[in-house]
């Protein structure tokens, strides 16, 4: 495990530092929150395209006959779903239930499997499947040998064949094509809510291709405009929407949990048993009602009906396609239903929200 | 390159002070600040009349992704308030020194703009 005060420098650093960027630690890495601006980045990517330094992220490789049935056992999703260079949304929970994180796995060949996993739970995940590895899983971690950016937007197919023109088309929504003899890894998916890919490549290589998209079109987008647009969509953000003591279900993930799939999975008991009890709670995506100052990150939400504080936010802030302010916050379930008046804290000063339809944009 | 007015008093905060009517002296944040911050969405304007020390918080600059405190360079009392500025906030960042002031203060002490930083100075700190 790294030592936790080392800062994690990406392979794109000087390149973020030559375009002006804003640098903060996030997740143990040095990474640019900005260049021009969080709205004309977020704006470029809904409306044409965007280029994100996603080399903190993790990758896992997890080979072995029997690797389906091992990720099975450890994963909501169905992996017997996948057929080869398909991907799928998927968590690893706890044994409570709980998230320990939410992760892409792709199925490269039957006992062959990629997983791009939060770049803060990198050293937890790989923790938890080397202690539930089982004879003939192979599981190996090559977080520290690729360098990673990921392509969002409409324009982010024919920026594709712009740079690559020999690589053939962009792999189908959620799918995996290696490159350049296996070096280079493309899976198209993304977390802004636009069409898009992640592409994976050995850190002294990835620079080149940073450049190729950019000179594509690609603007530079940080990690401020990567939170507002995942925002708008409702896509959660570990660490913050989801965590050890909320479940998928509660967190509205529950069509990428599968109970039926013809295995338990660790955390599955917990997850029956919610859904047969019902839940208490739910994640709802919040909208500010009138002029309000952005609603952010641990911001009280309130009941106006009792005055009492209820929850939280877990994630908040101004959405730039909106022009209000959203968040997301996990309140009691009689209060989960569209239209249900709210009210925020900041500073000690109440705004009425309301709960809204997800995802927002 | 940030922009910085010689007849301003800077604090480090960054916050400016026009120290040239004090009776009714305007105060904002410097080109540089408003660089930092970006994207001004919301302000949280301070009352009129209140009197406000030296370093006490009296208004929040809100960007899409954090809320900054604005400090009082000196201790007076708030004569008068940008109300347009609530309209559109933006004008911090398109015209810091000029339409983008917060807020006037009637100087208590003339002599606490001494601890304030001068054009060349501040100039210096934000190289």
């Amino acid at each position: 495990m790294a030592d936790l005060t080392d800062i994690q420098i990406s392979p794109l650093d000087s390149r973020h530092r030559e375009l002006g960027a804003r640098m903060l630690p996030f997740a143990g890495w040095e990474m640019p929150i900005q260049y021009e601006g969080i709205v004309a980045e977020h704006n470029a990517v809904r409306n044409s395209l965007g280029i994100f330094d996603i080399s903190h992220m993790g990758q896992v490789e997890i080979s072995g006959v029997d690797s389906e049935k091992w990720l099975n056992g450890l994963l909501t999703n169905d992996v017997s779903a996948l057929e080869d260079n398909g991907g799928q949304y998927t968590l690893m929970l706890n044994e409570g239930g709980g998230v320990i994180d939410d992760l892409i796995l792709y199925r490269e060949a039957a006992d062959r499997f990629f997983l791009v996993v939060n770049a803060s739970k990198i050293d937890e995940d790989v923790a938890w499947l080397t202690q539930n590895l089982t004879e003939g899983i192979e599981l190996k971690n090559y977080s520290d040998d690729f360098g990673a950016f990921a392509i969002q937007g409409p324009a982010a197919e024919s920026a594709w064949e712009k740079v690559t023109a020999e690589w053939g088309a962009l792999p189908p929504r959620n799918g995996i094509v290696r490159l350049e003899n296996g070096r280079i890894i493309a899976c198209r998916t993304g977390y802004t809510g636009e069409d898009g890919f992640e592409f994976f490549a050995p850190n002294a290589e990835i620079g080149k291709w940073w450049d190729a998209f950019v000179s594509a079109g690609a603007k530079p987008c940080g990690l401020g405009s990567r939170d507002s647009l995942r925002l708008e969509k409702c896509y959660p953000l570990n660490g913050s929407d989801l965590d050890p003591d909320h479940s998928p279900l509660e967190a509205g993930l529950g069509f990428f949990v599968k109970l039926e799939k013809g295995c338990e999975f660790t955390g599955s008991d917990v997850l029956k048993k919610q859904k047969t009890e019902g839940l208490s709670q739910r994640l709802v995506a919040i909208q500010v009602i009138g002029k309000a100052p952005p609603p952010r990150h641990g911001y009280g939400v309130a009941d106006p009906a009792t005055g009492e504080q209820i929850s939280e936010l877990t994630s908040g802030g101004l959405s730039p396609t909106l022009g209000k302010g959203i968040g997301l916050t996990y309140v009691p379930v009689g209060l989960t239903k569209i239209g249900t008046q709210l009210e925020i804290d900041v500073r000690g000063r109440r705004f009425p929200c309301e709960v809204v339809k997800k995802p927002m944009v | 390159m940030s922009n910085v007015l010689d007849h301003l008093k800077y604090a480090e905060s960054h916050e400016w002070i026009d120290p040239t009517t004090p009776e009714a002296a305007p105060v904002g944040i410097s080109d540089h600040a408003q660089d930092e911050i970006q994207d001004v969405v919301y302000l949280e304007l301070p009352e009129l009349g209140r009197v406000v020390e030296k370093g006490e918080a009296i208004a929040v600059v809100e960007s899409v992704k954090s809320a900054n405190d604005i400090y009082a360079p000196v201790g007076g009392e708030i004569v008068e308030i940008n109300e347009p500025l609530g309209e559109a906030p933006e004008l911090i960042n398109t015209d810091p020194y000029g339409e983008g002031w917060i807020f006037k203060l009637k100087i208590a002490d003339a002599s606490e703009l001494q601890a304030l930083d001068d054009a060349t100075a501040y100039s210096a700190k934000i190289g």
